[in-house]
């Protein structure tokens, strides 16, 4: 007679699911990656890139100003234009005129983003008015927005409204067409996913939409802003009155009026400089952000 | 007895074509589905398979016949549509939060929902850093927070390799005994088919019918490779060849 051995049938089961918990986890591990690190004198390299290249920049401006090449009123040397700085410094003139410019154009850009966004979700979803208004919004973002400067100073007169106008003409476009791009790239399957789920009108603009066009949203944000930059400097250069305070674009000008060189390039370097930092403090470190969560990293 | 129970799905003389002139893609289909039963629908590529599933959980409307669910659907596909700018725990705390669940306890239940599918580790993972395996068991989790009597699966492990999905077998024969869920599940592998359903429906193709029910009643757990399901995988196989040679 063979010997069978009693097992309750609750013991198999309980074996059963140890054995299917352990393929679980022996499977899982051999399959997910575990995460590929940069290594550091990658990273390092990254970081003293861009040092770098500012370095070179000097040497070269250094050594034409060593062989003479123009006169110094044509051309300065570095240390011209940072002593002319640290006047502007002394004189209560830079950081002022850097910080306002900055609010001007931070505020010119929530403004844009505000109206960009219901702008850019109406068009992206809805093919008919896109047939409509695409075409307006591209033929605004071809046009320099310089160009609104004389008719905002008609409209608005010498104030921040005619400041704000020329940035709105500038970064509306780019936000929205961005915006815009970014639905359309949207991997229907995460529309039929948001749907299944239950996201229906605004949560699922809320949920799926919005968070599945970031990335081309993004770039819209980036863009918009480098013209909100570009066109506030503009305006500022124009559009002088001291009830408008102090800015870059009107030390520029100052420069400019007094033939001093040394002064119209620390502007430029100082514009040029609070522009980077925007893009490295707050849109480099998003992106890279977006990049990483979604995956999109390891491709590069 | 068994009149007694209301099926979860009745379909009446359902007729889909996508659009007025264009073909029947599903002709006349009747199918009733009872709860907490586990049905397996097989046919080639094409035969609208997902178009049903797609009606079932309304992302399409049928053109004529009618479609009674007792219970609403939650719909898995192929991919795993996981939303990749949510991590695998926020992933199933939307569908959480989409039904309806009180936000407080959303987080633990989330967990709960991990563990039910075996990745209680995961749930601060991204679905890239995910195997395609993971992927489709936090699917499985998501679809089951959303709390519906009826999961329909679309060709839900046809991406994966052959000892994933072998395991996914187990787990989700595991998970539906656990819930009581009724699941329609379609794939076009026959073998998968008889390995997980009490009952295999052939669809034909164009237009798109149920040509033969099979009930497959030896016990789970099932071993894909045994000779039960080779039994019956061949006879299924067979007629469903017969039906595509009808194309050539
Ligand atoms: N949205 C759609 N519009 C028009 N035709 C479609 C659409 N979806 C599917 N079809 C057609 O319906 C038929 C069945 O498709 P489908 O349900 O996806 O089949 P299966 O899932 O069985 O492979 C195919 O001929 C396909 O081309
Ligand atoms: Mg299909």
């Amino acid at each position: 007679m063979p010997n069978f051995e009693y097992i309750p049938d609750d013991q198999i089961k309980e074996a059963r699911q140890k054995q299917l918990e352990s393929l679980s986890a022996g499977l899982d591990n051999l399959e997910s990656d575990s995460g590929s690190k940069t290594s550091v004198s990658k990273r390092a390299l990254k970081a003293i890139a861009p040092l770098a290249a500012v370095v070179i920049v000097l040497a070269i401006w250094q050594l034409l100003v060593i062989l003479k090449w123009q006169p110094t009123w044509v051309l300065p040397s570095p240390a011209m234009v940072v002593d002319s700085l640290v006047q502007q410094y002394n004189q209560g003139l830079l950081v002022p005129s850097a910080i306002n410019s900055l609010r001007r154009g931070v505020q010119g850009f929530a403004i844009s983003l505000l109206i960009a966004t219901p702008i850019g979700i109406a068009l992206g979803l809805n093919a008919n008015l896109r047939a409509i208004a695409r075409p307006i919004i591209t033929g605004l973002q071809q046009l320099p927005s310089v160009a609104w400067v004389p008719a905002a100073i008609i409209w608005f007169g010498l104030s921040d409204a005619t400041i704000f106008a020329v940035i709105l003409l500038g970064a509306v476009p780019s936000i929205a067409n961005g915006l815009i791009s970014g639905i359309d790239q949207i991997p229907p399957i995460y529309l039929r996913a948001g749907k299944v789920l239950g996201a229906r009108g605004l949560t699922s603009i809320t949920h799926i939409v919005v968070p599945a066009a970031w990335p081309g949203y993004l770039a819209g944000l980036e863009q918009g802003w480098a013209f909100a930059w570009r066109s506030l400097m503009a305006a500022e250069l124009i559009a002088i009155a001291p009830s408008l305070g102090p800015g870059l674009g009107q030390m520029l000008d100052t420069g400019r009026q007094l033939g001093d060189m040394s002064l119209v390039l620390g502007a430029i370097v100082t514009i040029m400089v609070v522009g980077v930092l925007v893009e490295r403090l707050v849109f480099s470190p998003i992106r890279q952000n977006t990049l990483r969560n979604r995956g999109l990293l390891h491709a590069r | 007895m068994e009149t007694t129970v209301a099926p979860v799905i009745e379909i009446k003389n359902l007729t889909k074509r996508y659009s007025e002139s264009g073909p029947i893609v599903i002709d006349s289909l009747n199918l009733t589905i009872q709860p907490g039963e586990f049905v397996a629908i097989v046919g080639a590529s094409g035969c609208g398979k997902s178009t049903l599933l797609n009606i079932l959980s309304g992302l399409e409307k049928p053109s004529s016949g009618s479609v009674e669910l007792n219970a609403k659907a939650s719909l898995m596909f192929q991919e795993s549509a996981l939303l990749p700018w949510l991590t695998a725990g926020k992933n199933i705390e939307l569908a959480l939060k989409l039904s309806g669940y009180p936000p407080e306890n959303r987080r633990a239940r989330a967990q709960e929902l991990l563990e039910l599918v075996h990745l209680s580790h995961a749930y601060n993972q991204r679905p890239h850093e995910l195997s395609g395996g993971m992927r489709q068991r936090v699917a499985i989790a998501r679809a089951i927070a959303q709390d519906r009597k009826i999961l329909l699966m679309d060709e839900p492990f046809s991406a994966l390799d052959a000892i994933t999905r072998d395991l996914l077998h187990d787990e989700l024969i595991r998970i539906w005994e656990e819930t009581g869920l009724a699941v329609l599940f379609v794939t076009h592998n026959v073998r998968e088919a008889v390995r997980l359903g009490q009952r295999v429906i052939l669809m034909s193709s164009k237009p798109g019918k149920i040509i033969r029910q099979w009930k497959i009643d030896f016990a789970q757990p099932r071993r894909i490779d045994s000779n039960d399901v080779a039994h019956f995988a061949s006879a299924i196989t067979d007629q469903l060849r017969q039906e595509i040679i009808r194309h050539a």
